[in-house]
């Protein structure tokens, strides 16, 4: 919870949970160490945010859950996505993508 | 499946929901702490840092919660938390419900009669375009048209869409039993057509029917088709004797008609025009109802019938002379004299409701003192101040809805009961009384009473709460400047409650003492120990001026020789009525310019002065010995004198009724005023002439008697009928009785009853908020006074202390009410009588009565902080 990290920028936790799922269901604790990792510690995603922002997608049907057993015997609540979450993500992919450019042509203009 | 539906299964499933939330984030825990470990850390440390990164665990299952739960579910467990804290507090629970019902309770109930009154329309067509028409003469403003008068105004007008007329007289019903008098008015053929008023049986008056060779009809009123013919709707066709003329009935009126100036009236006859009366322009006795043509505004009508009456004075210079146009809206007309006493007493209810509420409101400050250290361990544990916020605002609506709830219950009761105190007379001049209850729209008044209270009620405590930090709430800090902060929140609101009480208090005071100027006003005479009765001699028996002198002769003996009885006076009009029946009159030898000289006309027997105890001011009565055989005198009053014979002495002086008149009457006596109208009416000329040489065939009998006047009643009806029981005898009444339900004394009896009750109460909770803050400022400075009395500060010294700081408070309070009593004692100067806005020695008493109240009140903290031991006080935290 370091404060010298970026926030993520608002909107983000959700399209970065889906996309992290695209790869192989995972346990809440998995995404956020999934999310570490893969952004090189840059990013992390508080657990106050997590679990909230996890049944926010359930309830859209964009994620759905089951309970399994990891690799050490425990039980887990595993994360999948859906149809409908594939394809929000890639609604939330294009939107994200366009804002960015847009951000970064400004900038660049504001440069030159 | 929709999120919805996901909602609803997670809702139902709450238990596993929780119970796998949970679940869920201790496995992370587990695994952070896990990989801590790896990380080279110990297993304790780990545990710790673990939990510390993972933040409130409550606090983030309730925003998961918040997430999947319905909003509902969480204001569900407000309102339960909120029952319990009422439940576990049930002293406060029922002081501060009752307070709050008995505020809402006085509100509601006198909101119901304004909307009865006021607000709901009336029951006719766009009753907002509706005008009632009167001619206006030198002595007042709303007298009666004469019936060629309301034709030229009907035909001359262009500005209302139809013009009718009507009449309030009652008629003489020919029965089994003899005459009988009944409620009745007439009216202009298109009188219900103006209204917009159909009929729910029958046919209403067609254009015409009032041509004098048609059958005469009436209508009937639905009380009277119900209680006259049970509902039968056979009823139309049936004939009814009224004044020695066959009636058809040919309808009946809707069940919510009603016309107040009026009624009461069961049958609805034709007006004809076949008496004498309506072929003079002279003879006044009809009341015009006009509807406004659709874009024509009021000041355009009034302006076009003024014109039509000028018009009319200048073509009939003798009986038109001073007759001007005068309008109203029909509104005004039907509710005018008691709008404003409406609106005070809604006001004196809305203060009261102020001070309940304010009070309640501060018992809730009060309490969230003690709730300071709840409220920061539930913020500790993860409450955000939204929940919080949440949560008293839920409680302010709870305590609300619960007042409301009961108040509207003590409402409709008390609505009941002040309807049942309404003399039944007056009741009938207020027929939209009918609709009164708890109907949509004083239900809506109620649910936004309870909105501002709800309102007033969260904001308080939370005002409190957001400058409380959690830290100073969970170290028990809440002494030092809050409990400062709160004494002077506190105190402000009990100056406001005391002004208010004050205000309430003055009001109370100065209605109470209009009322009993009024009753113990000069008025002429001895009201106690009379009784009276009317009577009419009606049909060719008493076509007779000696036919009805002889029948008077003999009723005057008999009813003498009853037990008790000191002295019997006829009257064509009794006093304290509305001071009708006025005539013109000239002066013998003054030259005559058409002066329009208008006094009340009346003819008393010789017995009626003794009977109603009047007094002579110089001249002498006149007897019984002054008949048609005798020169003509008469009696003027002291305002006929001082108006109409200034600096000279009437008595001896003659006047005549009519310019043409060649037999005068001599004044042979000047009286003291008679109250002959209102009794706040302003005093006014009237004259009075001999019975014996003046007849009347509708008299009013008075008795004066030794014995108890009431029980008098009876035997004077049946005395009566013995004379003749051809004789209608009715209205029998005691003249105390008349006072006492006359319409002005019943509107400020009840006034200064209703605001002072009001003004108890509101006396009552002001010294006991005052008392609330007084008692917590002692119990905050116990340590103080301890300190003191340590120091050497004598008994004496605390009560001055204590009794100081609330005597600030009463001073300013009191001060502050006096202030605004004035402008609102002006507000309603109307309903004074006798009794100035500034009344001082009124304003007086309020102030001490109120100060003595309030400095009582705080006597008790006073003593208590007085009987402090230096040594416990010191020892307490």
């Amino acid at each position: 919870m370091g404060k010298n990290q970026p926030d993520l920028l608002p909107g983000t936790l959700d399209m970065l949970i889906l996309k992290t799922l695209t790869r192989a269901p995972l346990h809440g604790y998995g995404i956020a160490q999934s999310i570490k990792r893969l952004s090189d510690d840059v990013l992390t995603v508080e657990e106050g945010s997590l679990y909230p922002a996890l049944q926010r997608l359930l309830l859209q049907g964009w994620v759905k859950a089951e309970w399994k057993m990891t690799d050490t015997r425990r039980r887990a609540r595993y994360y999948t996505l859906t149809a409908a979450g594939r394809k929000q993500l890639g609604l939330e992919l294009s939107q994200f993508e366009q804002v960015i450019g847009a951000i970064g042509r400004v900038l660049r203009d504001a440069e030159a | 499946m929709s999120p919805v539906f996901r909602k609803l299964a997670i809702l139902l499933g709450r238990g596993r929901f929780r119970g796998e939330l949970d679940e869920e984030m201790a496995f992370h825990r587990e695994q952070a702490e896990k990989e801590l470990v790896m990380g080279g850390m110990s297993r304790e440390e780990a545990r710790l840092a673990a939990m510390r990164q993972f933040g409130n665990a409550t606090r983030l299952r309730e925003r998961s919660h918040e997430q999947v739960g319905f909003r509902i579910e969480t204001v569900l467990q407000d309102l339960r938390f909120a029952m319990r804290q009422l439940r576990m507090n049930p002293g406060f629970a029922i002081t501060a419900v009752s307070i709050l019902a008995l505020g809402i309770a006085s509100s509601v109930a006198i909101f119901a009669f304004v909307d009865a009154a006021l607000i709901k329309p009336l029951p006719y067509k766009d009753p907002s375009r509706l005008m009632e028409l009167y001619e206006a003469i030198p002595i007042g403003p709303r007298f009666h048209l004469s019936y060629p008068d309301y034709l030229d105004w009907k035909r001359e007008n262009r500005v209302f869409s139809s013009l009718d007329v009507y009449e309030d007289q009652g008629f003489m019903e020919k029965t089994p039993d003899g005459l009988r008098p009944a409620d009745g008015a007439r009216v202009s053929d298109g009188f219900f057509k103006t209204l917009g008023v159909t009929p729910v049986l029958g046919r209403d008056f067609q254009y015409g029917e009032d041509h004098p060779d048609k059958p005469r009809t009436t209508l009937l009123s639905y009380s009277a088709w119900e209680r006259r013919y049970g509902g039968n709707p056979n009823v139309l066709g049936q004939v009814v004797t009224l004044d020695g003329a066959p009636y058809t009935i040919i309808g009946v009126l809707p069940r919510d008609f009603s016309f107040a100036p009026a009624e009461p009236a069961d049958f609805w006859a034709i007006e004809m025009p076949t008496g004498g009366c309506e072929k003079n322009r002279g003879c006044h006795n009809l009341f015009g109802v006009a509807r406004l043509k659709d874009g024509v505004t009021f000041a355009a009508a009034f302006a076009d019938i003024k014109t039509i009456a000028q018009n009319l004075e200048k073509q009939y210079p003798v009986s038109n002379r001073e007759q001007w146009a005068n309008m109203e809206p029909l509104t005004d007309r039907i509710v005018g004299n008691i709008r404003l006493i409406l609106l005070t007493l809604l006001c004196g209810a809305g203060l009261l409701l102020l001070i309940a509420s304010v009070n309640v409101a501060s018992l809730l400050l009060a309490r969230s003192e003690s709730r300071r250290r709840e409220m920061a361990v539930r913020g500790a544990l993860g409450a955000s101040p939204k929940r919080l916020v949440r949560q008293f605002a839920t409680e302010g609506l709870v305590l609300a809805a619960i007042g409301v709830a009961i108040g509207a219950g003590v409402a409709q009761a008390s609505m009941r009961m002040l309807t049942a105190l309404i003399p039944r007379d007056d009741l009938a001049s207020m027929p939209y009384l009918q609709g009164l209850g708890l109907n949509g729209r004083v239900l809506a008044f109620s649910v936004v009473l309870a909105l501002f209270a709800a309102a007033l009620f969260a904001f308080a405590p939370m005002s409190r709460l957001r400058f409380a930090k959690i830290s100073e709430g969970l170290s028990q800090g809440g002494r030092g400047s809050a409990g400062l902060a709160w004494r002077r929140f506190g105190a402000n609101l009990v100056v406001i409650e005391l002004a208010t009480a004050t205000v309430l208090l003055a009001g109370a005071g100065l209605l109470g003492k209009s009322f009993y100027r009024l009753l113990h006003a000069d008025i002429g005479m001895e009201p106690d120990h009379i009784a009276i009765v009317d009577v009419a001699g009606l049909g060719e028996k008493y076509n007779k001026d000696e036919q009805t002198l002889a029948m008077a002769r003999e009723l005057v003996r008999q009813v003498s020789a009853l037990p008790g009885v000191k002295s019997v006076g006829l009257t064509n009009k009794l006093p304290i009525e509305d001071g009708d029946v006025t005539s013109n009159f000239h002066v013998v030898g003054r030259p005559f310019h058409g002066e329009h000289y208008g006094v009340a006309w009346r003819s008393v027997s010789a017995g009626y002065w003794p009977a109603l105890g009047t007094r002579l001011v110089s001249g002498r009565y006149f007897t019984d010995a002054d008949d048609a055989t005798r020169p003509k005198v008469v009696i003027i009053n002291q305002a006929m004198a001082r108006q109409y014979f200034p600096g000279e002495d009437p008595v001896g002086r003659q006047i005549t009724m009519e310019s043409t008149d060649k037999n005068p009457a001599l004044i042979v006596g000047e009286i003291y005023d008679i109250q002959e109208g209102q009794l706040d009416a302003a005093p006014r000329g009237a004259m009075y002439y001999p019975f014996n040489q003046d007849p009347q065939s509708y008299f009013s009998v008075l008795v004066r008697t030794s014995q108890q006047e009431a029980s008098l009643l009876s035997s004077l009806s049946t005395t009566i009928h013995s004379v003749d029981p051809g004789l209608a005898v009715y209205d029998p009444m005691t003249m105390d009785r008349k006072i006492h339900d006359a319409p002005h004394t019943y509107l400020h009896r009840s006034s200064a009853w209703l605001v002072g009750g009001f003004s108890v109460m509101a006396l009552l909770l002001g010294v006991v908020g005052l008392y609330g803050v007084i008692a917590y400022s002692v119990s905050q400075r116990t340590r103080e006074i301890g300190v003191r009395m340590a120091l050497g500060a004598e008994r004496g010294n605390v009560y001055r202390m204590v009794l100081g700081e609330a005597g600030r408070l009463v001073f300013v309070g009191v001060a502050a009410g006096i202030a605004s009593a004035i402008p609102a004692a002006l507000l309603m100067r109307s309903l004074l009588f006798g009794v100035r806005a500034w009344d001082v020695s009124t304003l007086l008493a309020v102030a001490v009565l109120l100060s003595a109240c309030a400095l009582l009140g705080s006597y008790l903290p006073a003593h208590r902080a007085a009987s402090v031991s230096p040594a416990e006080a010191l020892r307490t935290d």
